[in-house]
């Protein structure tokens, strides 16, 4: 029965909009942090999504969500001259994470959003399939 | 035994699950970037089906069969998208939602006649019981 792969489906890519809103929460919560050295400074990180197998793909047009990776932005980072912090350079720089909070909220809106799509895919499904199953019950 | 009462929805039913499968993909890859959306072109599948155009005949259990046609033979057209996006997706969720929730609606739909024929066999075998 080909409605059961729905749940993988929509499984897959739960779990990749979960990891989407994990790194967004990450991002948040280091949207401020500073470093006195740009190589240790958090970067925004993105979750990279991809479909699982393009020759099955283009067979059956049903496909699942993977995740192949992380990348971290490399939008510049914010340097503050800052020569009474602790952290501060020889310069008397500090840097500050690349995180744009916008961003990240939007992208937390929209993960929300795709998850609940796909929770309602599931459930929709589910219904589907149970009144399939009692197909003939009544009368 | 195929009884002909069923003969339509029983493929309508068939169909409607296949299209809920390719919906569904299209609404779970919304943010995965280059994925095409795509869809059955309904109509035209159910009548080939009843038809019985395809697919292709074989004498030979090791001929292969056209990639793009699916166990019910419907084939799988690419969404033309309405507005263009930056990371090559044409999925529109609102699109996919609309055509999601009217296939929900359709496959119950065949359910219900189903449901109608079979209790429509039942009360003849059981004689008006």
């Amino acid at each position: 029965m080909s409605l059961f792969k729905v749940f993988d489906v929509a499984g897959s890519a739960m779990n990749a909009q979960s990891v989407r809103l994990n790194v967004t929460a990450s991002n948040l919560a280091n949207a401020g942090s500073v470093s006195g050295d740009p190589n240790k400074v958090y970067r925004a990180k993105q979750p990279i999504f991809a479909t699982f197998n393009d020759a099955l793909v283009a067979q059956t047009g049903v496909t699942g969500v993977r995740l192949t990776g992380i990348t971290e932005s490399t939008a510049p980072l914010n340097v503050q001259y800052r020569p009474d912090h602790p952290d501060a350079d020889a310069d008397g720089n500090v840097y500050v994470s690349n995180v744009s909070t916008v961003e990240e909220m939007v992208n937390m809106m929209s993960a929300s959003r795709s998850y609940q799509n796909n929770v309602e895919m599931i459930n929709t499904t589910r219904d589907m399939l149970l009144q399939t199953l009692a197909l003939g019950r009544q009368g | 035994m195929k009884i002909p009462a069923f003969a339509v929805h029983e493929q309508a039913l068939k169909m409607r699950a296949e299209r809920n499968e390719v919906l569904s993909s299209n609404i779970a890859n919304a943010d995965t970037p280059n994925y095409k959306a795509r869809d059955l072109d309904f109509a035209s599948a159910l009548k080939s089906v009843q038809g019985g155009a395809l697919p292709m005949k074989t004498t030979s259990a090791l001929h292969s069969q056209p990639a793009n046609f699916m166990s019910t033979g419907a084939e799988l057209k690419f969404r033309i998208p309405m507005q263009p996006t930056l990371d090559g997706n044409t999925v529109e969720t609102d699109v996919e939602q609309a055509a999601f929730a009217e296939n929900a609606v359709q496959y119950r739909a065949s359910l219900t006649f189903l449901n109608g024929s079979i209790s429509g066999l039942r009360y003849a075998i059981k004689g008006g019981d």
